[in-house]
């Protein structure tokens, strides 16, 4: 009991580094569990008919061939943008760059909303990072990063908080807190004004505010009425993400 | 309990932590992720001596703590406490029975999260509770309670299975045989 008392009062640098040296130990396993996933995806399109192939093959082409044009557009918008920005003299917004990485593995308690991702300090990851699934909507941040894996803490986590705005005529802010402990997609928007006018299906996203989230990320809809509460008015939001459903996610770089 | 019954031990509940952080399946299902430590922790507490219940306190706990974001070593207290509670009452404790190993695996497993969730909050940390953490522990019991039996049987395979036993030696010696008729 003793021994264990010790262990849980180590310093933050040497309980990381024992973190990270006992964690690793399920590294193998989790490759293991990779490659079985990869073979049976291998094995499963060397059975697939040559049509279905065709046929997606096809569907794929044409989706990139749009997002091909669509990008060319957004090209021209961003020079625009950046020359608007000159004109008037905001500051430039930086380039961001995404990083895919794998899940290998879930927060295995009931009180935290975490995941490790196979992507860390080597491959350029730092804290705070924020994560996005593969539509692009906001899933959390990097909250602890080691050599191989970094860990994210997911939306409706006690220690994540978003600063968001409300698409509507007054753009109404508030902050993403944290949900219910059975994951469900909802999460609190609190810190709203007493005047805040929030309708069910608005869409909330990322306001800037705060320094870790850029501005303009989806987060979700608002699902009901703010209520009232001591720190002004909550409203719950269902998250654009799905938590429990993550396979790959993308890391925000600078 | 051997060595080799102390390797199964520690094998199970790597593979057990592993489990519980590659799927997601029961969370996904039932609103509550499942953990078998406090069940595993039953059987070491009535099949082995301090030495197999404190390296599967520790082995199991801080495995557990090196995925999930708990600070390091808090699951460590609660299996231990368990596991040397359940060993202290091992002599009035019918262990080959289902239902004594269900209910120790029932009672273990809603006494390790609830143990774990207040020294987190007695930490200073703040965890995600709420109404939906009476269903999770009701969950987790449930499954503690089906999971110990079972933990008991499988045990109990792999060593019939793997390990080997010198055979018994009998009371007959071939040069004290008396040979009886003419000779």
């Amino acid at each position: 009991m003793a021994l264990a008392l010790v262990v849980l009062n180590l310093p933050g640098s040497l309980s990381a580094r024992l973190k990270l040296g006992i964690g690793s130990v399920f590294l193998p396993m989790a490759g293991l569990v990779r490659s079985a996933d990869h073979l049976a995806g291998s094995a499963s399109a060397t059975v697939a008919s040559r049509g279905d192939l065709e046929q997606q093959n096809e569907a794929l082409r044409r989706e990139n061939q749009e997002l091909k044009v669509r990008s060319t557009l957004s090209e021209g918008l961003e020079r625009d943008n950046a020359r608007l920005r000159q004109l008037i003299g905001w500051r430039q917004r930086q380039k961001l760059q995404l990083r895919l990485a794998n899940v290998v593995l879930r927060e295995p308690s009931n009180w935290w909303l975490s995941l490790e991702i196979d992507l860390g300090s080597r491959d350029g990851i730092t804290t705070n990072r924020p994560v996005l699934n593969a539509d692009g909507a906001l899933v959390g941040r990097v909250a602890a990063v080691r050599l191989t894996r970094s860990q994210v803490v997911l939306l409706g986590d006690p220690n994540v908080h978003v600063a968001a705005v409300v698409e509507n005529e007054t753009r109404d802010m508030g902050v993403i807190g944290a949900s219910g402990p059975v994951v469900n997609g909802l999460v609190e928007l609190g810190y709203l004004a007493r005047s805040a006018n929030l309708k069910p299906g608005q869409t909330v996203r990322t306001s800037g505010q705060g320094g870790i989230f850029p501005a303009d990320i989806l987060i979700g809809q608002v699902v009901d009425l703010p209520v009232e509460d001591n720190s002004g008015n909550i409203a719950r939001v269902k998250l654009a993400a799905r938590l429990d459903a993550l396979e790959a996610v993308w890391v925000l770089g600078e | 309990m051997s060595a080799p019954h102390l390797i199964f031990l520690l094998a199970a509940a790597y593979l057990t932590v592993f489990l519980e952080a590659a799927w997601g399946g029961a969370r996904h299902l039932l609103g509550a992720q499942i953990d078998l430590l406090p069940a595993l922790m039953v059987y070491a507490g009535l099949s082995g001596g301090p030495v197999a219940i404190s390296l599967l306190a520790f082995a199991g706990g801080l495995l557990f703590d090196s995925i999930s974001a708990n600070p390091m070593g808090i699951s460590v207290i609660p299996l231990l406490a368990v596991g040397f509670g359940i060993h202290a009452g091992r002599e009035f404790i019918l262990a080959r029975q289902f239902f004594a190993q269900a209910t120790l695996g029932l009672a273990a497993s809603a006494v390790c999260p609830a143990a774990t969730l207040i020294l987190l909050m007695s930490g200073g940390h703040r965890p995600l509770v709420g109404w939906g953490t009476f269903w999770q522990l009701g969950v987790m019991s449930l499954a503690g309670a089906l999971a110990s039996p079972l933990f008991f049987r499988l045990f109990s395979t792999l060593d019939r299975a793997l390990i080997h036993r010198r055979a018994p030696e009998t009371s007959f010696r071939s040069d004290r045989e008396i040979r009886r008729g003419r000779g």
